[in-house]
């Protein structure tokens, strides 16, 4: 729609999304306002990865709108679709490189098909974005040869490369050690900080969830069983939402 | 039953929208000789070799049966048949359809399993006319190639096998070899593996890219395309032989 979109950054209107009879999400509603931090919290198989490829349109709702940035990405035809997308990275659970290209090329992939960049032009945007994620002496190394956090900082590097408005984060920490995985949280939050970018977050990790998010939606068998801020979830009165949300509870 | 008109149906609008997506712009140039690199000159060490080992071993049986009936200088001129009207094609697509279709099926099915596929349309990339589109067309480009690198193997093997018998000058085999061979019998036969590797790049494409059974997929996606391709590309070759036939009646033998 426009680039002067005032209102949420992303809305999800009644969203219904089922496999054969297995309902993934029932009819869930929420939104973020731009520049702020969504946690997705939930039990495994709850529908929270599902919730940010529907965002992405890689899966189309049953029925419900999505509305990104001003656009219903549930309507739009592929042209449409592909710009509503140049607004948003995703940072994938295992991050998803493309494995016979470098990391340099799997950043300069997008930039070289998707924009008019000078090949010097490239090069500065990648090393800019290699070097918030501390990657900037690893770019001619295959993904093969990076260590799991360094994928998950290289699959973000690519997330970021285009500068996106949205940022998807699925489980950015899942794996990896808790210095790692503050390292992360550390780079999700500059980009709140710096660029003003909405951030959604599916994650298991309550102290990094904690740390990043500015409100948070709690899903269980498919419903949205709380969302707000971190006080509101604790006090919604649903068990599972404190557990979740609770610092003290066993992990 | 019903399970097989709806595999057919998808499968040929899996191909429709290849043949669409080929004929719209950008082309992936690039891309397009990557694969060709991948399908054609990689899979010359296994298609020289074979066609060489099939000429020497075809000349083996023709040559007993030959010259039982006093018609040993037919040797070429039916090896020569032999192999560019039906065996190099054949057997070419065969071997193709096991090293190459095994290797698409399961590379973007192990794509799809890694989410690499959503991660291209995540970056506004069509996903299809990347990945998909320029195997196929290096499919189709390559066979025909490989085809005639299978054909000339063979008939050195078969040059080689019968100077071992008989002592045959390279001219006189060369003269003999291509007596009786019409264009028809060279040109038809060989542009039909393009065919081939359409239904070899659709089928194992098809496997690859729309499997959605994760890690167990990747194994199913290389065996599915291995053994359906190599089944439609025997189906395949009744047809068009039928079809040549009709097409250059001076052809059929």
């Amino acid at each position: 729609m426009s680039s002067a979109h005032m209102g949420p950054a992303v809305v999800f209107d009644q969203v219904f999304k089922a496999f054969g009879p297995h309902h993934v999400l029932r009819d869930v509603s929420f939104s973020v306002p731009a520049g702020k931090v969504l946690c997705i919290l939930g039990r495994s198989g709850t529908g929270k990865s599902v919730t940010l490829k529907l965002l992405m349109a890689l899966l189309k709702p049953d029925r419900g709108s999505i509305w990104v940035d001003g656009d219903d990405v549930t309507r739009l035809k592929p042209s449409g679709l592909s710009k509503v997308r140049r607004k948003m990275g995703f940072l994938f659970q295992d991050a998803a490189l493309f494995d016979s290209l470098t990391l340099y090329e799997n950043l300069a992939l997008p930039l070289a098909r998707l924009t008019t960049k000078t090949q010097a032009e490239i090069d500065f945007a990648i090393n800019g974005v290699l070097s918030e994620v501390e990657l900037a002496d690893d770019k001619d190394k295959l993904p093969s040869d990076l260590s799991g956090g360094m994928r998950k900082r290289a699959g973000l590097a690519r997330a970021l490369v285009l500068e996106p408005k949205v940022l998807l984060a699925d489980e950015p920490s899942s794996g990896l050690d808790r210095i790692t995985a503050s390292e992360i949280d550390e780079l999700l939050l500059r980009q709140k900080r710096d660029k003003g970018t909405t951030i959604l977050v599916v994650t298991h990790d309550v102290h990094g969830a904690r740390r990043v998010g500015d409100q948070f939606a709690v899903l269980d068998k498919g419903e949205l069983i709380a969302y707000g801020t971190a006080a509101e979830v604790e006090n919604s009165g649903r068990d599972t939402a404190r557990k979740l949300i609770s610092e003290d509870y066993p992990a | 039953m019903s399970n097989l008109i709806e595999f057919v149906g998808k499968v040929s609008s899996f191909g429709a929208r290849i043949v669409v997506d080929g004929l719209r712009m950008p082309f992936e140039g690039s891309q397009i000789l990557t694969q060709i690199a991948e399908v054609g000159y990689k899979s010359l060490p296994l298609v020289a070799p074979a066609g060489f080992a099939l000429g020497t071993v075809m000349t083996f049986h023709t040559r007993s049966t030959l010259v039982t009936f006093g018609a040993s200088a037919m040797i070429p001129t039916v090896q020569a048949l032999a192999f560019f009207v039906e065996i190099g094609p054949l057997v070419a697509g065969l071997l193709l359809a096991g090293r190459v279709g095994s290797g698409i099926g399961a590379v973007l099915a192990n794509m799809r399993a890694a989410e690499q596929i959503d991660a291209i349309e995540s970056l506004s990339i069509d996903s299809f006319k990347l990945l998909v589109v320029p195997r196929v067309i290096a499919c189709v480009i390559a066979l025909p190639l490989l085809t005639l690198f299978m054909d000339f193997a063979g008939l050195l093997g078969g040059y080689l096998s019968e100077v071992a018998a008989s002592g045959m000058s390279l001219d006189l085999y060369i003269s003999r070899a291509f007596a009786g061979l019409e264009w028809a019998n060279f040109i038809a036969p060989t542009l039909k593996t393009a065919v081939f590797g359409f239904i070899i790049g659709t089928v194992s494409s098809y496997f690859g890219y729309t499997t959605n059974q994760g890690a167990a997929g990747v194994g199913r996606a290389a065996t599915n395309s291995v053994v359906v391709s190599s089944l439609l590309v025997i189906v395949a070759d009744v047809v068009l032989v039928k079809c040549i036939f009709f097409a250059f009646p001076e052809s059929a033998l």
